[in-house]
């Protein structure tokens, strides 16, 4: 007989564990890659490999020569992080870019936290945010145009043909830019680029992982689906800006963008199915997780409508992030109260 | 279909011993009856060494109100009253049994008939469950007696039969279900007489749909009886799970089942009772399952309380020898065995051979904070939390956040995708707030 | 310009002010009458908060003794001095207490005891006690899952990885009995530390039946009695099959760790034993002979982890 192992109960476990978890979000990520790589080839490859490769060395190095810990690659929540990273920059980025969103997002943002499940802040998102205000030029509108000799392997003649419709802005900053000059909401909705369609299934400009709301879609239905996530943050997010922002465009159709064109665009799809849902920087009850949405939607919106930004979903979420632990000490419907003494 | 409104987790059903009809243990050479076979006070032996016993004599009287009797299993000679170590290798008193023949007590009715009508009255069956030891069969052990007279505080409005047996491998009670059908509603419809109550549900997941048919046949002679048909999901045989589930009552925190109105006992238990009640049969049998996915027969048993395990496990084909952990219970609740000499009790209900990839726990890692050990958990607490507050010993916050409410059910450390093991830590933390709670000066 | 600057200062200023007055008046308001000897007391305390003495912490220690007086309080780590400090303040009187150190009961290394179980749940002893005797035969011995390294909080109490038990660091021990508490078996005896530290114990809690004992460890105490006969004072007394030292009565002959077969006496910062009495020793039983040489491996292992 082998030698007995005792322990308390329970004796077994179900199917779950990080890596698998990890795993499929990453397979979740992937229809939103490859519509990337679709449109913008080697460059999208390009920009997937680096940030992806640079955020698993970066997390491998600090582990093993500052934390002196166990390697903690295997987990796979290193290579989400890169995937997401990747999808919130824009195609061209040049490889330093990319590199120096790595290092924050891993080496700050997650790491000096103690690593993995004590960060309290999305590191792709800090990321973002981190090189978004440094680099503006270059992660905004004005960089987003073709390298020279157009995108390998890329459909580039489509992309193209939208990119000179839009200036190369995104169309978050186009309607900014064109609402700013004093056109009317009506004309710049009738610019080419801009149709509902395009939005669902192949806008361009913006980053990576924005291109088409399908993808992502396809994405978080997968994720549903494996029960890796609940879809309370989601739809929260995406029932508020709705309703938000369709209530600004009742009041003055002419200033403000219409609720579907708010949740088609930007990266609010991408932000609400991948960015706002990770585990580490969301709340653990049902209660929580909707105020948190909510207040992801609420912030979103008086970023686009009223702030300088034209895209405010990762500043949401961030300062949402920040009310994690706030929203932890809300505690879960108990099963039953006390009873009463009579 | 009808189940528990919170949390809950889906292990895989294994059910794999569920067509082996149940068979009769032969008899060992010696049982070693323990005294303690129940929740609350250790029996004490009435038997002195050397005594010729038969099968179904009283052999220890209960000492409290919560306590019950124990019969003797066999026929034969007291050997010795001693320390005997229990499946964990903890030492507790024992009636050891050498086994001569099988010589039953004349007031037993070993007949084969099913006894329809019940002739006693309600105060005389209460107390004829006392007299044969009836305890609830479903795990804690509770006397059934107890349990039916509720304190005066409390109404009870119904019974719930317990056949949800949502353990994953185990089928004792499927087999009861499906050879002792009839037994098992007359045991009912004795608990609604002793408990003066006209309705009692049987629970049964719907993985049994055979039994679900057999009872359901049978139910519409019986009045006052109806099948519940549940949902798959654990830990709907939990009491307070199963109440929730059948009659959308919720026990209060620190509470009564009763408070609810409802008495819960296991499809065992109303078996056991029936024998007591018609067929005056003490409880010294019991059935268990003999099961494991390294087993090359899966078996279910009658056997005599105080038969060693090691004896059941040499009959059913020796230890596998891809088995390293032996459960007595289900995988999620049972308790693993060190000792495998140690008798069986009147609670036994399985040995389950586990192989080490089935059952070594995998190293723990970081908790990534998924909330999934919140959304399982049954009793709406929060696992990860207590686990942190359990490993500070921060008592008065873990009081704060009810880990007194947990039962125990494994939930959380089954759906944790990070392996730590959250309810050793909560487990302990429960036990020692208890503890404080209890040394507090009652207002 | 100017007037921002000058504006932003005085209102600054002026907030500041009011901020004070406020303060100030609630200051006043909620002050709480207290016994100003309390913070004497306190600040003569060591201030480690390790409850040691039995109370919530060195705060409460002192209102204590203020309010209640001294009694039978003591401070196990300020020891006599701080004692006698705090005793002059508040005009009473106390007891000199010899000073103590935690001593582990037990010797079942990893070498002498064998695993016979594999324990996979949470590593801490109280799990493995609240569920079985523990993963090897013996029921009574050390779990080794470091419960008093983790209450220690003087960092005086460590598991060593290679024998599996704990190591008592005297210089660090305060003896505020933080491990006896979390130790659930009862492993960790509070003992006196004895002259120049000198103490003889019995490092074995197993009250199995020698035979029984003997088969789970080697170095168990199997309850034979030959120590209890060796003692000229008889400080020794057997119970449950396990022999028991009492440290006000030992006078340090050291002849029951010559005569223990199993070697489960210890005697520790004994200078080294001459040479001519370990012969002696050996023709006990053929089994003594490696079991001896262990007290005088310990004794060399202390001094060295001193110096450190």
């Amino acid at each position: 007989m082998n030698t007995l192992i005792v322990s308390p109960s329970p004796h077994v476990h179900g199917k779950d564990n990080t890596r698998r978890l990890m795993g499929d979000v990453i397979i979740a990520l992937m229809p939103a890659v490859l519509v990337s790589i679709w449109f913008f080839g080697l460059s999208a490859i390009h920009l997937v490999c680096v940030s992806v490769l640079a955020c698993v060395v970066f997390e491998y190095l600090i582990q093993k020569f500052l934390l002196k810990g166990k390697s903690t690659v295997g987990d796979l929540s290193a290579v989400v992080t890169g995937i997401l990273l990747a999808l919130n920059l824009p195609v061209c980025s040049p490889w330093w870019l990319i590199l120096i969103g790595a290092f924050v997002a891993i080496g700050i943002a997650k790491m000096t936290f103690g690593g993995l499940g004590q960060n309290l802040f999305n590191p792709a998102l800090v990321a973002r945010v981190v090189l978004l205000v440094s680099f503006p030029v270059l992660m905004t509108g004005t960089a987003f145009h073709a390298p020279e000799g157009g995108y390998l392997f890329g459909n580039s003649e489509f992309a193209n043909a939208a990119l000179d419709a839009t200036s190369g802005a995104t169309p978050l900053g186009f309607v900014k830019e064109q609402l700013a000059k004093g056109v009317s909401m009506q004309e710049i909705m009738a610019t080419p680029g801009l149709s509902y369609t395009q939005l669902l299934f192949a806008r361009l400009g913006g980053s990576a992982g924005e291109l088409s709301a399908i993808a992502l879609i396809l994405g978080f239905i997968y994720l549903l689906c494996r029960r890796v996530i609940k879809p309370w943050i989601s739809l929260s997010i995406l029932i508020t800006v709705f309703v938000f922002a369709g209530a600004l465009w009742l009041g003055n159709p002419a200033k403000f963008t219409d609720p579907v064109f708010n949740l088609l665009s930007g990266g609010l799809l991408l932000g609400a199915f991948f960015m706002a849902t990770d585990y580490v920087t969301s709340p653990m009850t049902t209660k929580g997780q909707v105020i948190f949405g909510i207040g992801i939607g609420v912030i979103t919106i008086l970023i686009r409508e009223f702030g300088a930004y034209p895209e405010g979903v990762s500043f949401a979420i961030l300062i949402m992030n920040s009310t994690v632990p706030l929203l932890n000490r809300i505690q879960p419907k108990r099963f039953a109260k006390e009873a009463q003494k009579k | 279909m009808r189940t528990f409104r919170m949390g809950g987790v889906h292990p895989a059903d294994k059910k794999i011993s569920k067509d082996a009809a149940i068979e009769r243990l032969p008899l060992p050479k010696t049982v070693y009856i323990s005294m303690g076979q129940h929740l609350g006070a250790p029996a004490e032996p009435c038997v002195a060494v050397g005594d010729k016993v038969k099968v179904g004599q009283l052999i220890a009287n209960a000492t409290g109100f919560v306590s019950a009797p124990i019969h003797s299993s066999v026929s034969g000679t007291v050997k010795s009253i001693e320390m005997v170590k229990d499946l964990a290798g903890k030492p507790g008193k024992a009636v050891v049994i050498d086994v001569e023949g099988d010589e039953w007590m004349e007031d037993i009715d070993r007949s084969e008939d099913i006894v329809r009508e019940i002739k006693l009255e309600k105060k005389e069956i209460v107390d004829r469950i006392k007299a044969c030891g009836v305890v609830g069969l479903g795990g804690a052990t509770f006397p059934t007696n107890v349990k039916l007279s509720p304190p005066p505080t409390a109404t009870p409005t119904c019974v719930i039969i317990n056949g949800a047996e949502c353990e994953p491998y185990l089928t004792s009670d499927y087999r009861v279900m499906m050879e002792m059908p009839e037994q098992v509603l007359i045991g009912g419809t004795i608990l609604m007489k002793a408990l003066g109550v006209d309705k009692c549900y049987i629970g049964v997941e719907e993985n049994k749909p055979e039994a679900i048919k057999k009872l359901k046949a049978l139910a519409p002679q019986f009045k006052g009886v109806e099948i519940v048909t549940l949902k798959k999901k654990y830990p709907q045989g939990g009491e307070k799970q199963l109440i929730d589930a059948v009659i959308g009552k919720k026990v209060p925190s620190m509470g009564l089942p009763v408070d609810t109105g409802a008495v819960v006992q296991n499809v065992g238990t109303a078996f056991a009772v029936y024998e007591a009640v018609q067929k005056n049969k003490p409880l010294f049998e019991g059935i268990m399952t003999v099961t494991g996915d390294c087993l090359e027969h899966q078996r279910n048993f009658i056997h005599r309380v105080g038969t060693p395990l090691s004896f059941i496990m040499e009959y059913s084909g020796g230890v596998p020898e891809k088995a390293s952990k032996l459960i007595s219970g289900g995988p999620m609740m049972g308790k693993a065995i060190v000792n495998v000499d140690a008798p069986t009790l009147k609670g036994t209900s399985s040995i389950l051979y586990l192989t080490e990839a089935q059952t070594k726990r995998k190293a723990e890692s970081n908790c990534i904070r998924c909330g999934k050990c919140v959304s399982a958990c049954p009793m709406g607490l929060e696992p990860y939390l207590l686990n942190k507050l359990g490993r500070a010993s921060r008592f008065d916050e873990l009081e704060e956040h009810h880990v007194y409410d947990c039962i125990e059910c494994g939930c959380c450390s089954f759906t944790c995708p990070a392996f730590i093991p959250l309810l050793d830590t909560i487990r302990q933390s429960k036990a020692a707030v208890m503890k404080i709670m209890k040394s507090r000066p009652k207002k | 310009m100017n007037t921002t600057i000058i504006f932003t200062i005085a209102t600054l200023a002026i907030l500041g002010l009011l901020l004070a007055i406020v303060l100030y008046i609630v200051a006043q308001k909620f002050k709480v009458e207290e016994d100003p000897r309390i913070d004497t007391v306190e600040s003569l305390l060591p201030g480690a908060n390790c409850g040691g003495c039995g109370k919530a912490g060195c705060r409460a220690f002192a209102e204590s003794a203020v309010k209640e007086g001294l009694g039978s309080l003591r401070c196990p780590v300020g020891g006599n001095p701080v004692m006698q400090k705090i005793a002059e303040a508040l005009g009473q009187t106390v007891e000199a207490k010899d000073p103590q150190v935690a001593v582990v009961r037990c010797s079942g290394s990893c070498d002498k005891r064998k695993k016979t179980t594999i324990y996979d749940g949470l590593a801490t002893c109280a799990t493995i006690a609240s569920l079985y005797g523990g993963d090897t035969d013996c029921k009574f011995g050390c779990l080794g899952r470091g419960d008093c390294e983790a209450a220690c909080k003087f960092d005086a109490i460590k598991i060593n990885p290679k024998t599996g038990l704990p190591e008592v660091d005297e210089e660090k021990c305060t003896a505020c009995g933080a491990c006896v508490k979390a130790c659930p078996k009862q492993i960790i005896e509070l003992r006196n530390k004895g002259p120049k530290g000198r103490r003889v114990y019995v490092a074995c809690r197993n009250q199995d039946k020698g035979a029984v004992a003997r088969k789970a460890c080697l170095a168990a105490c199997i309850g034979c009695g030959k120590c209890v006969k060796t003692c000229p004072f008889e400080a020794i007394t057997l119970e449950n099959n396990l022999a028991y030292i009492d440290y006000t009565k030992c006078r340090m002959c050291r002849k029951c760790v010559v005569e223990c077969p199993t070697g489960a006496i210890h005697e520790v910062n004994f200078p080294p034993r001459p040479a001519v009495v370990k012969p002696a020793a050996a023709p006990a039983a053929p089994a003594a002979a490696k079991p001896v040489a262990e007290p005088q491996e310990k004794k060399v292992e202390i001094p060295v982890e001193k110096k450190n």
